[in-house]
């Protein structure tokens, strides 16, 4: 287990985003440390999208901070954050339907390889984008799909792809917008499992509906309301916090 | 290479190809010098359509004023021309910097918009260049200017029609191998992964607008190119040579070719010429006079394309592997 | 400055026209979500159909009334047969197809009333000015599109603030879905949406006609300018379109109204007269790429 001492490697200070009047994010202040994976709860509406909208960049916060890898990113463009080892998954499953899996990863691959400015030369071959781009497909068990239109690929076997394009540039810190969104009970203890051995080599922020999935998986959890972060503890705390109980998941609501 | 020529795509493709590279021989023989001009057109009509294919097919991006580099391309001909400068080392490059810088600037604003937003500022753009040519009454204001060709002494002649043919197919095979390589380049990959999906690409870490705005440029050198050899062909530039119809017939020849394929363009020309030039005489046939009323049947046409006929002329030759 | 007072009417009566054309437009892209060229057509159809009701009836009035249904049924039927299947497609589909809806109607109106243009006489009883400040006459006719003009756009504001159609176009425009959840037949909201639309176009077609024109094609250029003013109103909002229209129209008159003078200070006469008209339209485009540069959906766009 990481001590919480360890550097932070993604906080957020006092993140304020406002639409309208509406409050999306109060005073967020949360933090990932290398080797953690740190989950997201919250019931629809508690601002969870909008928070992970101002991490990934597509959100500007009214105010507060974001930091990741020591570096202040509240304004640094999308792209910019992807090569500083940021990377996320979609909620709503977003791969490139007309390119094969193992185009998808490639092409991953390549954001991470220097500029793509390069007119001439055949990318179809290229080794040095497939060969990583192959051993991505296998690592999440994909490996035998490489040449199949990611239209066709199942929805598991999609959400699976999201996760290879993801690691492809080997961030240090995964935004997983509920990845076992739509999956069925094999294939989510399948990703299950998979998060699990990659806790190892890279921090995650988990985004996740799935209980079961949250408390199995997550080191720290932390409980959005209204926008708010109301509580902030291990599962165990949070099982047993009061504000938690009645605010979101009701007295009977609770899992086992 | 051999290989391709067994699948009806690369034998269909190869034909065509022959056929317009010995085009001046063939019309020479039966004594058609009227096709020869026909040929000549619609070779720089493909340079044009390849051109806008580059951002349309492959890029997903609709632009509706592809036209403006056929003016800008040509006015820099015609204008320099008009100045007696006479020689196409100085025009042609001239020309083709114009054109990648406005495509540039046009690209730089446009990009930042979407859907119907980059539809309307394209055509806005193009029409904004189009009222300057109409307003530039030293050049000729509406009525356009007829200018003299380009001369490239000791080298070629424009002003002989099979040498001037022979120019643009040449081009045309440029811009085609230039658009073969682009497609499957890691360029290409970007911008053709930006039309599938350009919100998954900038989370990949791709600076999109960045890529889209050199590929609107590129498309621009090549549409400009197009401009120079229409300023050629006819010796004449004019407003109308970048009217937003310009612009609606090139989208309409490259969805009717087959949009992000490599021939799809040169296809789509060839038909849209083929039914331009046959269409009058063929109704005519069936109800005489009526031959002068051709788009009263070509309007309809474009609408069950656009309704039915997604994969353009290219998909009749079978599923691309 | 009367000189200046009248330019300025004379803004605001091509303002108002402009509007009547791009408040159909911007509905039918807010609400159906399409992109439809062939709107000029229907302006075109407008005059036509109304030079045909006029010579029959001999009277504008009477022709103009008799107009207007046919272009809504004409509405209807361009809905029926080609619109409605575009609703779903793509932008280049619908752009595609409504070109070539262009293409059609321009060859139309040519086998139908040949191709030389024609031209509707100024209705007697407007043949004259009317004196809107005391000394400062203005054509009568021109007035009386501004008070049309004004009377269709306050209608148009009631109906979409107080009716229940009005209710429905506003959900439709934010949130296309929500109709549909609320249970209403979208298929005749739709069609009904396109008539009204082709009404106004119509409407501004033939108000159009005395003083410019009917010719083949008298609708595409100034669908392009009806585009112009959505997408600086942004699409989708009938208040952005007036404000929109009102600004182009302004800048349109005045241009051409002030830049020839302006301009032979330094240009010769001929040269000056004939880049005055292009410098005002040139500056209308540059006030649509200043206002995307500065707001990427326009003044009163939805953002995402």
């Amino acid at each position: 287990m990481t001590t919480l001492a360890t550097q932070p490697l993604l906080s957020t200070d006092r993140l304020v985003k406002r639409f309208g009047g509406l409050l999306a994010t109060d005073n967020v202040s949360i933090d990932v440390v290398p080797g953690e994976i740190h989950a997201l709860i919250g019931p629809n509406g508690a601002g969870k999208t909008t928070l992970v909208g101002q991490l990934t960049g597509n959100v500007t916060p009214d105010s507060g901070t974001i930091r990741f890898a020591g570096q202040d990113i509240t304004r640094l463009p999308t792209h910019k954050r992807v090569h500083l080892g940021l990377a996320r998954s979609f909620q709503i499953t977003s791969v490139l339907r007309e390119f094969t899996a193992l185009e998808n990863v490639a092409l991953a691959v390549q954001a991470h390889v220097g500029h793509s400015f390069r007119f001439l030369a055949d990318a179809r071959n290229d080794e040095s984008l497939r060969g990583p781009a192959r051993r991505g497909l296998e690592e999440v068990g994909l490996g035998d799909r490489a040449n199949t239109l990611a239209a066709a690929l199942s929805h598991g076997e999609q959400r699976q792809l999201e996760i290879a394009m993801a690691l492809a540039g080997d961030p240090s810190l995964l935004l997983l917008d509920e990845p076992m969104a739509g999956m069925g009970v094999e294939e989510s203890q399948r990703m299950i499992g998979f998060l699990r051995a990659l806790k190892s080599k890279r921090a995650m922020l988990l985004i996740e509906h799935d209980m079961d999935a949250v408390f199995q998986l997550a080191d720290r959890i932390t409980v959005l309301v209204y926008g708010r972060a109301i509580a902030s503890g291990t599962p165990a705390e949070i099982r047993a916090n009061k504000d938690v109980r009645q605010a979101y998941l009701g007295d009977d609501g609770m899992v086992a | 290479m051999i290989a391709a020529l067994r699948t009806p795509r690369g034998l269909i493709t190869a034909l065509v190809l022959l056929v317009l590279a010995v085009l001046p021989l063939l019309t020479q023989a039966f004594d058609q010098r009227y096709l020869l001009s026909i040929g000549t057109r619609i070779v720089i009509w493909s340079i044009a359509a390849v051109s806008l294919n580059m951002i349309l097919g492959y890029g997903g991006l609709v632009s509706f004023g592809h036209a403006v580099f056929f003016g800008i391309g040509g006015y820099a001909v015609g204008i320099l021309s008009a100045h007696g400068v006479s020689s196409g080392w100085i025009q042609w490059p001239v020309a083709l910097i114009a054109a990648t810088l406005w495509a540039a600037l046009i690209g730089a604003l446009s990009l930042r918009t979407r859907g119907l937003y980059f539809i309307m500022i394209t055509l806005a753009f193009a029409q904004l260049v189009y009222y300057v040519g109409g307003g530039l009454e030293a050049y000729g204001a509406d009525d356009g200017l007829n200018i003299s060709r380009s001369r490239f002494p000791g080298l070629i002649d424009l002003r002989d029609k099979a040498t001037f043919y022979w120019l643009c197919f040449a081009a045309l095979c440029g811009t085609l191998w230039f658009c073969s390589r682009f497609a499957n380049s890691r360029f290409g990959h970007v911008i053709r992964g930006a039309k599938s999906n350009d919100l998954r690409m900038t989370a990949l870490g791709f600076p999109v607008f960045r890529y889209r705005l050199v590929a609107f440029t590129l498309s621009g050198t090549f549409g400009g190119l197009a401009g120079i050899l229409l300023a050629n062909e006819g010796a004449y530039i004019s407003p109308a040579m970048m009217s937003w119809v310009k612009s609606g017939d090139l989208i309409v020849i490259v969805v009717l070719g087959g949009m992000g394929t490599l021939f799809g363009p040169l296809f789509g020309t060839i038909a849209f010429f083929v039914l331009e030039e046959s269409l009058p005489p063929l109704l005519n046939l069936f109800a005489k006079g009526w031959g002068e009323y051709w788009q009263i049947v070509f309007g309809p046409m474009l609408i069950l394309i656009a309704l039915y006929a997604r994969g353009g002329i290219d998909s009749l030759f079978g599923q691309r592997s | 400055m009367d000189y200046l007072l009248l330019q300025m009417l004379n803004g605001v009566q091509l303002g108002l026209l402009m509007f009547l054309l791009a408040a159909g437009l911007t509905l039918t892209f807010g609400i159906m979500d399409l992109v439809n060229l062939a709107h000029g057509s229907l302006y075109m159809m407008g005059a036509y159909i109304a030079w045909t009701m006029i010579s029959w009836t001999d009277s504008f009035v009477l022709g103009a009334l008799l107009a207007l249904p046919v272009i809504f049924v004409l509405g209807l039927v361009v809905e029926a047969v080609v619109a409605r299947r575009l609703y779903v497609r793509s932008h280049l589909d619908q752009v595609l197809a409504t070109f070539g809806l262009i293409l059609f109607f321009n060859e139309l109106v040519r086998v139908i009333w040949g191709p030389a243009g024609k031209s509707i006489a100024v209705p007697a009883f407007l043949n004259r000015t009317v004196e809107i400040l005391p000394g400062v006459p203005y054509p009568a006719y021109r007035f009386a599109i501004i008070v049309v003009g004004a009377a269709v756009a306050v209608l148009l504001a009631w109906l979409v603030a107080r009716t229940r159609l009005g209710m429905l176009i506003r959900a439709g425009a934010s949130n296309r879905r929500m109709i549909g959840a609320l249970g209403v037949n979208i298929e005749l909201l739709f069609s009904l949406v396109f008539g009204l639309g082709a009404v106004f176009a119509g409407l501004a077609g033939l108000m159009a006609a005395p003083i410019t024109s009917v010719k083949i094609g008298m609708g595409d250029d100034i669908l392009i300018l009806a585009f112009v003013i959505i997408v600086i109103g942004g699409i989708g909002s009938i208040k952005g379109a007036f404000i929109a229209a009102m600004v182009v129209g302004q800048i349109d008159i005045v241009g051409r109204a002030f830049l020839p003078d302006l301009l032979k200070t330094f240009l010769s006469a001929s040269a000056a007269s004939s880049a005055a008209p292009a410098i005002s339209q040139v500056l209308v485009y540059v006030v649509m790429a200043g206002v995307l540069v500065w707001r990427p959906t326009g003044l009163f766009g939805q953002r995402t």
